[in-house]
């Protein structure tokens, strides 16, 4: 019997996992809060959960196509970053606003630095903060047909910091007003949870992200200190729940040394905590991930962990 | 249960052979004995073409200090002496010798012998005179290991049973046929090092083996056994020595600087053997698995047989297989000629029908930091690769390349499929070279 035999070098089996199986795991880690937005804000936000995603994967498609490259799509990650985007639209903007702000996320942001890994900013909210800035009017008015209750257009973070109470149960369960993909804290810690059983998030830093935004607007919270209604009506408001568990954690832009991730989290907290105490917006959020993306290379080249057996012990 | 940080848990596989007996090889008529096979400097040839040779002879010397002796297992005429490939690649000086079948072997051959009346002296002479090195792979000439500088700063022999690399079953087949050698040869060895404790360590999927060595020297006071858990690469010195003395060693320190002698269970069994019933090193076990084998086997097979006819003694393949590995699946190396000797390095031949990564397409890092949590090493792989493909060695020390073991978990796990651990195997040697012509252009 005549042999052919492939010469590779070692080792010569391999996990399964690859870069479209987590991808997919965030998208089905999606799903429970984008149903309820969907169930919440109807068929227009439907609609624009739909363009942005298509938007998303039409734009990484051209462009490879433009630059002779072969299409990237079928590692999905396009698919998250449109479902981000998407998720981060008021429920009641022109659909050529998640049509823009994907388009940035995917071209602008990914694909001129070289494509999926080589971003240094997270594509979603770079598109999403596009968006706030171009549209300011659009992106910030959060009334839906569907919700007449008496929040209106006020969303909990606006009322805290205007010294009102808010209902924490409906900000765990989403009757707020909001993005078509924030609003439901249970909905976005089920998918969390998901993800962190099946080791796709590492939750290092959401829960320090979250840890030191509590403590920080304890210490500097002005008598609100033990205002639990406050205190967690920060938390449960505002996309940190989003934020920290699904936009945080994205892995090409965050520290990958361990302890870098935990200096990244704190990081995260003391800006969220000076946005949100001192700053005019309630959209920190969003901002706060964004620059310190930028500070990661600087975290990870002060945390290269010690090498086993080498320093003490 | 002893264990260390990270590592990752490939699919065992270990039942496709482990309850199949060590089985004997019949040799063929000619045999091929390379010089080198450990590492260290080559063994010289002391036969020359014509000259009659038996079983246990020594053919080639040991060059050096650290280098090892090379025996034939059978008897019959030196017919050659040419250089011949291995399974490296590289090709070898080798002596093949024609098997006359009658298998006459040295004086004394086989006599029992015991341990206690030999002098320390002795016993490392007789463990280098039947060219024992490490059989779990790295192949360091086992006597070597035996003489640190001073023995008595020995306080641990660890016997590494682990086997964490996936399919194979050979030193569990051993440690369950053979318990009653492993502890004489652990004796023969705790006797140079009168202050240390020997220590069997076996994973827990071997709890069988664990429990028979254990109930086996429960009467001996300097011995016992350690129960590990199950994952890659336990069996890697650094880790079996931190996982039971909570020791850590790196690449400028050896096991002994921490107090430890580590051996493979192959290699403590050939000791007993070579100082208790006087015969040398003749032989390895070998796991033959995978899914194109007739029937897997584990077989006792005298060096010298080509993998031809390893394979011939099982069935041969039912089907052609894609790819064929001298070693295990995680460290071992890639087989491209069947025409080759076994020699003291190859502890399995896995086939496959399917070679799946060869298909696989490598795209780019998402930085997901699978890498970094599997690595047992504590370094940032990806980060890595890049320094190594840019050639950037400056960086590639800074973050701690050097001391990869190319154990090849970043690479199991990689989702973009990244060929690091073969960069890492390079940079190993390219490092090496990037220093020395540092400190000549320094000089």
């Amino acid at each position: 019997m005549e042999l052919r035999l492939n010469v590779q070098s070692s080792p010569h089996v391999r996990d399964r996992i690859s870069t479209s199986a987590i991808m997919l795991d965030v998208i089905i880690a999606l799903i429970p809060a984008t149903v309820w937005g969907l169930i919440k804000f109807g068929i227009h936000a439907a609609a624009l959960v739909v363009i942005s995603v298509a938007s998303a994967v039409i734009s990484e498609t051209l462009y490879n196509f433009a630059v002779k490259k072969q299409n990237t799509i079928y590692d999905l990650s396009c698919v998250v970053t449109g479902l981000i985007v998407g998720l981060n639209m008021p429920p009641e903007v022109p659909f050529f606003v998640p049509v823009v702000g994907s388009f940035f996320a995917i071209v602008i942001v990914k694909m001129l630095f070289g494509g999926l890994g080589q971003n240094f900013m997270n594509p979603a909210l770079a598109g999403r903060c596009f968006c706030l800035i171009s549209f300011a009017g659009f992106m910030n008015n959060y009334t839906s047909r569907m919700s007449v209750d008496a929040y209106t257009s006020a969303t909990p973070l606006i009322l805290l910091k205007n010294g009102h109470e808010v209902n924490l149960l409906d900000m765990l369960f989403g009757n707020i007003p909001g993005t078509i993909g924030e609003i439901s804290a249970i909905c976005l810690l089920l998918g969390a949870t998901y993800l962190a059983a099946k080791k796709v998030i590492d939750l290092r830093i959401p829960i320090t992200y979250i840890l030191t935004f509590v403590v920080f607007i304890m210490i500097f919270g002005q008598g609100k200190t033990t205002n639990v209604n406050y205190i967690l009506g920060e938390v449960l408001g505002g996309g940190l729940i989003f934020g920290a568990f699904f936009m945080a954690t994205d892995y090409v832009t965050s520290p990958i040394t361990p302890l870098g991730k935990i200096i990244y989290g704190i990081l995260l907290g003391v800006l969220t905590g000076i946005f949100r105490l001192f700053g005019k917006s309630g959209e920190s959020v969003s901002y706060v991930i964004l620059i310190s993306n930028l500070l990661v290379p600087l975290i990870e080249s002060f945390t290269v962990p010690t090498a086993f057996g080498k320093g003490g012990k | 249960m002893y264990t260390f940080k990270h590592g990752v848990h490939p699919e065992e596989m270990k039942e496709l052979s482990k309850d199949r007996q060590i089985k004997i090889v019949k040799a063929g008529k000619v045999l091929v004995f390379p010089m080198q096979q450990h590492i260290g400097a080559k063994a010289k040839p002391c036969v020359k073409v014509g000259d009659n040779v038996l079983v246990g002879q020594i053919i080639g010397e040991a060059d050096g200090v650290i280098s090892a002796n090379v025996l034939s297992s059978v008897s019959g005429k030196v017919i050659s002496i040419e250089n011949r490939l291995v399974v490296g690649g590289q090709k070898v000086e080798s002596i093949i010798i024609e098997n006359d079948e009658k298998y006459d072997a040295i004086k004394g051959f086989g006599l029992e012998r015991d341990f206690n009346t030999l002098s320390n002296d002795e016993i490392i002479k007789i463990v280098k005179d039947a060219g024992i090195v490490g059989l779990g792979g790295a192949s360091f000439p086992t006597h070597v290991k035996l003489s640190p500088k001073d023995p008595n700063a020995i306080d641990y022999v660890l016997v590494n049973g682990a086997e964490c690399e996936p399919y194979l079953t050979s030193d569990y087949r051993l440690m369950i046929e053979e318990t009653e050698t492993l502890i004489k040869g652990l004796q023969c060895i705790l006797k140079l090092f009168p202050r240390a404790k020997g220590v069997i360590c076996v994973e827990d999927n071997k709890k069988d083996a664990y429990e028979k060595i254990t109930k086996a020297c429960s009467t001996i006071s300097n011995i016992e056994t350690a129960l590990m858990k199950t994952k890659y690469p336990q069996g890697g010195e650094r880790q079996l020595i931190f996982a039971i003395t909570g020791r850590k060693i790196n690449v400028s320190t050896l096991p002994a600087d921490a107090g430890c002698i580590v051996d493979n269970v192959d290699t403590v069994i050939s000791i007993g053997n070579a100082v208790c019933k006087s015969t040398p090193l003749l032989r390895r076990i070998m796991t033959l698995s995978g899914d194109v084998y007739n029937e897997t086997a584990n077989l006792n097979v005298r060096f010298g047989i080509s993998y031809q006819e390893v394979i011939d003694a099982v069935g041969g393949f039912s089907t052609s297989p894609e790819k064929i590995v001298s070693g295990g699946p995680m460290m071992g190396l890639p087989v491209f000629s069947l025409d080759m000797p076994v020699s003291k390095n190859s502890s399995a031949l896995l086939a496959f029908s399917k070679d799946p990564l060869s298909k696989e397409k490598e795209t780019n890092c998402i930085n997901c930091g699978r890498c970094v949590s599997a690595c047992p090493i504590n370094l940032l792989p990806t980060r890595m690769l890049k320094a190594a493909k840019m050639g950037n060695f400056d960086e590639y020390i800074k973050l701690n390349g050097p001391e990869c073991i190319t154990c090849g978990s970043c690479s199991f796990v990689c989702p973009a499929k990244k060929p690091l651990t073969p960069y890492f195997s390079y940079m190993k040697f390219a490092v090496r070279g990037y220093l020395n012509s540092k400190k000549e252009a320094k000089k």
